[in-house]
This record gives structure tokens, C-alpha cells and sequence, in this order.
């Protein structure tokens, strides 16, 4: 199942750059980059050349309907589609000037890098300590020392701390559902990543556990470039920086989160965010 | 409906262990001993074991005419242990309070009364009194000289055999090697020497022996039967002595106690009806823990291929098929398995790699414990398969994904995730493996396990784990005791008490197997099983 070939990718990528309306000249110095990225599972096609460009320490939010392909290609770009049986893909993502889908790439450092929280708390059924410490364990961090100070520093990050820090060592299934969440962020930044991809990660949490996390991410920011897929425009337009609106596995529209939802481009977004549709 | 399906099969068991309690606790009991007096004369002394009426006879009232079985002992005397007398028959019933019965090494019990101590100058004690002041001092020491003999025969004598027997082999590897004659002939007078060393020492050690076992038999107790008839019996046979008749409540109580003890720790007498169970009951944990070590990494490492890696098509559903299809294959088939590739085949070829000197005398060529436990693996494979196959499906995929996006490879997302997450489930399956390789006896019939075994497969003589030996079995103990017995009413107690502890044995095998995996459930609070 894992490591799955792309045998329709091609390796080398003609950089020019199209003439798309969405792809934002403005963003200086981007951490990926989405060129022409199309991508089907079997014969349904669940991206269709898709290309846009994602700035650094910012919040960029993926909108649209339910199918759009959002979650998709945040699942590109750690490449966690690879997972999927029947999955193919062309077109590029580069990450820092790399590509992504080099044969050549060693997978788990670039997971390492890109971190991901998920719609669901995925917590696994172990301690606290040792779901913060697990991604440190893997990459050969062992020593008690570190570990602790590393555990501290991503539940202090996740502004987890004080309600665990007097039981490290119990389940990780006996927090609350917004209490999970925050511990998978702090898993995902134990392992110290550039960017963290959020699937929707508060669709299952109530306002009070939402406001906590989309705080959190304002703190985030100042470190790590996230990029966040979700259902609710509210929530896009609260806490990010650029917008993207997908919808039938197109992008639709990309641009400064205020700009798109104030002055919307294509009547397709007008109409999504006005409720019109979706 | 369903429920009263599950009440009934619950009270079936508890039914059953009912039974086996009630028949098999009786055994360690000692009933009074009752003298009768018979009307066409003649005088019997036993326990009394059963009354029950007699098929279409009736007593002067019309009532139905009852007989009863009475344990006499005193095989050597008579011949035989039980005695059906019928009531009608009977004159007179007493409890004499100095009737004596003998628990001995040879015959079975003694019932009777003492008349006196012989020593080797003579009379030692004719009075009761006498009697019962000398005896436990003597008995006492006998025990002792008994102790001494055993740590004689466990420790030098086995030594010089063992010595013995590695010089044997040293000589015919010297045989099997090409050598100059010259250095072989050297050789084989070094060789010959240190044998006509232990040679001697094993003539004296045996000369000393000879000596201590006729000493332990010189005092003897000679007692009367309640017929009249005289019998000596060597202080030095006594298990236990007692006048049950005289003996209050927590005498009765403590001997209960001793007698169970006996039961699980000592060994078997006289072609296993009398003594314990203790190499039965070693045997049986044994194997099964060997079993249990060996099914359990084997299992989850198919299971975890079936699931995690082999690629899911109609292949894998074949072998899957074929997995549970192993579980309905009868064991005995198991067993014959176990004879042609582990015993002939794996053991035929170690012992010619590595024991050529030996053969023709096989030693891993044979069967034995370590055989036996690997044909119960195989037998039990399917139960460790399928029960973590479910665990391992129930681990939710996007556990596997959060480890997967940590950068973790698959390697360590089944290592250190997706195992610890279904360890429930595995020892479910380790339990329900467990459970069923306890119970089996028939393939172990052909692949190690044997009546009566010498030795332990664990003792203290170097390589000290000794997986070649053959080992006794609870299971077979039931039937050999309960059915190839030629005494079959005194042992079929034996019976109930080893099935109960046979029970008792694999209910806290599997409590403690349960008791782990509620640790494990309890620490990491999510799989479903």
C-alpha cells in the first residue's frame, strides 16, 4: 500500500507558467508551489489542474462543498493519497524548489516536515507523554531529557500544558474531544515540521474547543505555515490570510482571504459564499 | 429464547464442575473405618464407599434389599480392594478406635490392627501403648533413610551414569573418527582408564545402596487383619499411619490437607493409581507455555501479513479460507503431522547432525515435549490468526494515517502502534489457544507424551531444559488412571480429582491470561476487544 509509484507523473515539468487567473504574482517567495495538479482515484478525477502557489508563515484556508477535492489536495501535499489503492497523479508540487513526488524523495522526512492534524482526533492509544513523544521516538530522539523537554515545549505550544501536565502518563483517550485535538497539534509540532496541514479540525469540536484551536493557530502562525481545509466560511474568514475556493476538483478562485470573500472574483465563489450554493 | 439458551448452557457447566468437585474432593477424605461382623462368620474392616440397592431383591419388610461397597485393602492379602457385602448379611457394625490403616509405597492401603514392632534383634512392641510411642519416631527416621537413598540416587549414582554414559558416547565418536592407530590406541586406554574409575565407584555407590535399602526394610510392623490373619509390613513402606476412628475433626482436616498436597505435588505410585500428579501437572503447564511461545509471534506475524502487507486479492482469500479450514481439521490428523516432519523428519536430522554417536538410539528423533508443543502450535495457529486478524482490522485507519504523517514507516506504525493497539486481541487469541491445547490429548499420543515419564523436562542436570524428554499429560493421566487401571473402583476418584485439577489448571492459565489483557485494555482504553 505505501509507497505507490506515480507512474503517469511526469519527471520533468515544464516551469512555465500559465496563464492562470489564479496563480497570485504578489506572494513573495512561496514555501509550495501547485503546478497543473490533477489527480484521480481510479477513473474518477478528483483534481483537475490545479495550480497556486502557498506563502510562507501564513494561514491559507481551502473552501468549498462537500467532494470538492479540498481534502485532497491537502492530502497531496504530504502525500498521504499514496495510501489510497488506484491513486494517480500528474502535475507537480514543489515543495522549497523540490519536488514532492521525486522517486528520489525519502517520503518520511518529507511527512516529517509537513505535519497533519486531522478532522477526526486521531490520538493513538497510548499516554499523552508518549503520543507527544512518539514522533521524536521514531526519528531517533530517545533520551529521557529531551523527550521531556521536547513533550513540554509542543503541549505548551499547543496550550495544552496546564490541563494535562499533571497526568503525562494517563490515556490520551481520556481527553475531551477539543483536548485531543489540541494534543494531536502537539504531536504534529513535536516533530518541530515547517508547515502543518489542518483537515478540518474543528468539525467535531464545539465553539468554545474551535475558538481555543483557531486562537492557537493565530499563535502558530509565527512559526509554521498552515494550511487549513473547512466547511465553514466563517471560520475561513476569521483566521486566514488567503482563501482558495474549490469546487468540482477546480480552483475556482485564490486570493487574500478579505479580497475574496468582500470582492469575489467568479460568480461561482459569489455564490458559495453568499449560500446561494453548497 | 436466547436467553434461557445461555442459562442453560451456563448451568451445564456449573453443573459439571459440580460434579467433578464433589466426586473428585471427595477423594482426599477419610471416612471412618467400620468393622462388620458377618452373619456366616467372618469379620471385615473398611471404609465404606457406596451403598446402593440391590436389582430385584427385598429385604423380611418388603423394602428394597440394600448391599454395600466396602474399600478392604489389603490387595497382597486378599487380592482385592473393594467388597460388596448386602446388608442382610450383616450380624453386627462397629468403629474400633485402634483399626489402623496403612497409606503404603507398595499394595495400597492396609486395613487391620497392630500387633507388634519386629526389629532385627527381635520384639521391639506388643503393647498398643508401645506401639503407638514407638512408631513415630520410627517412621520417622524410615523417612529419612528413605530421603537419604533418593538424594544418593538423584545425585552421585546419577552423576557416575550420566559419566558413564558420556564416556560410552566419547568412545564411539572416537569409533566413528578416522584416526592413526597409534593416537587412537592412546586414546582408547585414556578412555578405558577413567572408565575402570567409574566402573569402581559405580560398584561401591551400588553396594552402598543395596545396603541402605535393605536397612530401611529391617523394622516391620506386624499387624492382624480382622479375620485373624498376620501380615509384616516394612516401617520403611509406610506413607502414613492412622487409627481414623480415634481422630478428632481437625486431625481429619489437617489429613485432607496433606493428602491434596500429595496429590498435586508428589509423585505417582504404584502405575499411577496412588500417589500425586506433579509430572502430569508440570508437563501440562510446560507444554502449553512452550505452545503458548511459540503460537503467539508465529500467529500475529501471519495474521499482520494478511492484513498490513500482503496485497488484498483472491490469493490472500484463499490462504485466509484456508487458515480457518485448519481449525476444523481433526487433531489426531495434527498428530500424525507432528510424527512424519517433526519427530522423523526435524528430529531424525538433528540427531544426525548433531548426536551421530548416539544413534541408533534417537534423541531428538523421538517424540517429545518440544514436539508435542510445536504440533499443538500448529493445531492452535489458526484461533492466534484469525482472533488478531480482527483486532488488527479494528484498529481504525486514521490511527495508521496520524502515524503515517508523523513520518513514522510503516514498519514502525505496525511496531509501535498498531500492535500495542490490538494486543487485546491477540491475547484473546494466545487464551482461546490456550484453552484448546490444553484440552487436546490425542495427537500428543503419537508425538511425546507418555504414561509414566523418569524424569522432568526441566532438572537439575546440565543443559538443565530438557526439550527432547517425553512428559506425562493431565489429559492422558485421565484416561490411563480411569481406564487402563486394572483397579478401576479405587481409582476412578482419581479420575474426578484429576479432571478437576485439569480444570482448575487451565481456568487459572487462562485468569491470568485475562488478567493481562484487561492491564493492557484498561492502559491504552480503545480496542473494541
Amino acid at each position: 500500500m505505501e509507497a505507490m509509484s506515480h507512474p503517469s507523473y511526469p519527471a520533468t515539468l515544464p516551469e512555465e507558467s500559465r496563464p492562470d487567473p489564479a496563480l497570485h504574482p504578489e506572494i513573495q517567495d512561496p514555501v509550495l508551489r501547485v503546478l497543473t495538479l490533477s489527480l484521480w482515484y481510479g477513473a474518477a478525477q478528483a483534481l483537475d489542474r490545479v495550480s497556486l502557489e502557498i506563502p510562507r508563515k501564513k494561514i491559507t484556508a481551502f473552501i468549498g462543498p462537500s467532494g470538492c477535492g479540498k481534502s485532497t489536495l491537502l492530502r497531496c501535499f504530504n502525500r498521504l493519497n499514496d495510501l489510497v489503492d488506484g491513486v494517480r497523479v500528474t502535475g507537480n508540487i514543489r515543495f522549497e524548489s523540490e519536488s514532492i513526488f521525486d522517486p528520489a524523495i525519502d517520503i518520511n522526512a518529507l511527512r516529517r516536515r509537513i505535519g497533519m492534524v486531522f478532522q477526526k482526533s486521531n490520538p493513538f492509544p497510548k499516554s499523552i507523554y508518549e503520543n507527544v513523544a512518539y514522533g521524536c521516538r521514531i526519528h531517533g530522539i530517545n533520551g529521557k531529557q529531551d523527550l521531556d523537554e521536547v513533550v513540554e515545549r509542543s503541549l505548551v505550544g499547543a496550550a495544552l500544558w496546564n490541563e494535562v501536565k499533571d497526568r503525562l502518563h494517563d490515556s490520551a483517550l481520556g481527553l475531551s474531544g477539543g483536548q485531543q485535538q489540541r494534543l494531536c497539534i502537539a504531536r504534529a509540532i513535536a516533530v518541530e515540521p515547517e508547515i502543518i496541514l489542518l483537515d478540518e479540525p474543528c468539525s467535531a469540536l464545539d465553539p468554545i474547543a474551535t475558538g481555543k484551536i483557531e486562537d492557537l493557530m493565530q499563535e502558530l502562525k509565527n512559526d509554521y505555515t498552515l494550511l487549513i481545509v473547512t466547511h465553514s466560511m466563517q471560520q475561513a474568514s476569521r483566521v486566514s490570510d488567503y482563501t482558495g475556493f474549490l469546487y468540482l476538483g477546480r480552483l475556482i478562485e485564490y486570493g487574500v482571504t478579505e479580497e475574496l470573500f468582500v470582492r469575489p472574483l467568479k460568480k461561482e465563489t459569489e455564490d458559495y459564499i453568499t449560500g446561494r450554493f453548497g | 429464547m436466547c436467553g434461557g439458551a445461555l442459562a442453560f448452557n451456563m448451568l451445564a457447566v456449573l453443573a459439571l464442575l459440580a460434579l467433578l468437585a464433589m466426586n473428585g474432593l471427595g477423594y482426599f477424605w477419610q471416612r471412618p473405618l467400620t468393622l462388620l461382623t458377618l452373619r456366616e462368620g467372618g469379620r471385615v474392616l473398611g471404609e465404606i464407599h457406596q451403598r446402593e440397592a440391590i436389582p430385584g431383591a427385598q429385604d423380611a419388610e418388603g423394602q428394597p434389599a440394600m448391599r454395600l461397597q466396602l474399600k478392604v485393602g489389603n490387595r497382597d492379602v486378599t487380592g482385592v480392594d473393594f467388597r460388596w457385602i448386602d446388608e442382610q448379611d450383616i450380624l453386627e457394625r462397629s468403629h474400633p478406635d485402634d483399626a489402623v490403616v496403612l497409606g503404603r509405597l507398595e499394595w495400597g492401603n492396609y486395613y487391620g490392627f497392630p500387633v507388634a514392632i519386629q526389629g532385627a534383634a527381635g520384639v521391639l512392641a506388643t503393647e498398643p501403648d508401645q506401639i503407638w510411642a514407638l512408631l513415630p519416631a520410627l517412621h520417622d527416621r524410615k523417612r529419612s533413610e528413605h530421603a537419604a537413598i533418593h538424594a544418593l540416587e538423584a545425585g552421585e549414582m546419577d552423576d557416575v551414569n550420566a559419566e558413564l554414559e558420556e564416556l560410552r558416547l566419547a568412545r564411539r565418536r572416537l569409533a566413528l573418527r578416522e584416526l592413526p592407530v597409534a593416537e587412537r590406541s592412546h586414546r582408547e586406554a585414556a578412555l578405558d582408564r577413567q572408565r575402570a574409575e567409574l566402573d569402581a565407584r559405580h560398584e561401591q555407590l551400588a553396594t552402598q545402596l543395596l545396603g541402605m535399602r535393605e536397612r530401611v526394610l529391617v523394622e516391620t510392623l506386624v499387624l492382624e487383619t480382622a479375620d485373624g490373619s498376620q501380615t509384616t509390613v516394612p516401617v520403611g513402606n509406610i506413607v502414613r499411619f492412622l487409627r481414623p476412628n480415634s481422630m478428632d475433626r481437625i486431625e481429619t482436616l489437617g489429613l485432607y490437607a496433606s493428602r491434596a498436597w500429595e496429590f498435586v505435588w508428589g509423585e505417582p505410585r504404584e502405575s499411577n493409581t496412588e500417589g500425586g500428579v506433579f509430572p502430569a501437572l508440570f508437563g501440562t503447564v510446560m507444554m502449553v507455555f512452550i505452545m503458548s511461545f511459540v503460537v503467539t509471534p508465529f500467529g500475529v506475524l501471519a495474521a499482520l501479513y494478511l492484513r498490513e502487507y500482503a496485497k488484498q486479492g483472491p490469493l490472500v482469500r484463499i490462504v485466509r479460507i484456508a487458515v480457518n479450514n485448519l481449525a476444523g481439521v481433526p487433531s489426531i490428523v495434527f498428530g500424525v503431522f507432528g510424527l512424519g516432519f517433526f519427530v522423523y523428519m526435524v528430529g531424525g536430522t538433528i540427531d544426525q547432525l548433531l548426536h551421530p554417536e548416539v544413534l541408533p538410539t534417537p534423541t531428538y528423533g523421538t517424540g517429545g515435549i518440544l514436539w508435542a508443543s510445536l504440533t499443538l502450535a500448529l493445531l492452535t495457529v489458526p484461533v492466534v490468526v484469525v482472533a488478531t486478524e480482527e483486532g488488527l482490522a479494528a484498529v481504525p485507519r486514521s490511527i495508521r494515517e496520524g502515524s503515517f504523517a508523523l513520518g513514522a514507516t510503516k514498519f514502525e506504525t505496525v511496531w509501535r502502534v498498531i500492535i500495542p493497539a490490538s494486543a487485546p486481541a491477540i491475547l484473546t487469541g494466545m487464551i482461546l489457544a490456550m484453552a484448546r491445547a490444553a484440552g487436546e490429548v490425542a495427537p500428543l499420543m503419537i508425538v511425546g507424551m507418555v504414561k509414566l515419564a523418569p524424569s522432568l523436562p526441566i532438572d537439575g542436570r546440565f543443559p538443565f531444559v530438557h526439550l527432547e524428554r517425553k512428559f506425562m499429560h493431565l489429559g492422558f493421566h485421565i484416561y490411563d488412571v480411569g481406564f487402563q487401571s486394572p483397579n478401576v473402583d479405587a481409582t476412578t476418584p482419581l479420575v474426578f480429582a484429576t479432571a478437576l485439577l485439569l480444570v482448575t489448571v487451565v481456568t487459572l492459565m487462562n485468569l491470568s491470561a485475562i488478567g493481562l489483557r484487561n492491564y493492557l485494555r484498561r492502559r491504552y482504553a480503545s480496542s473494541p476487544f
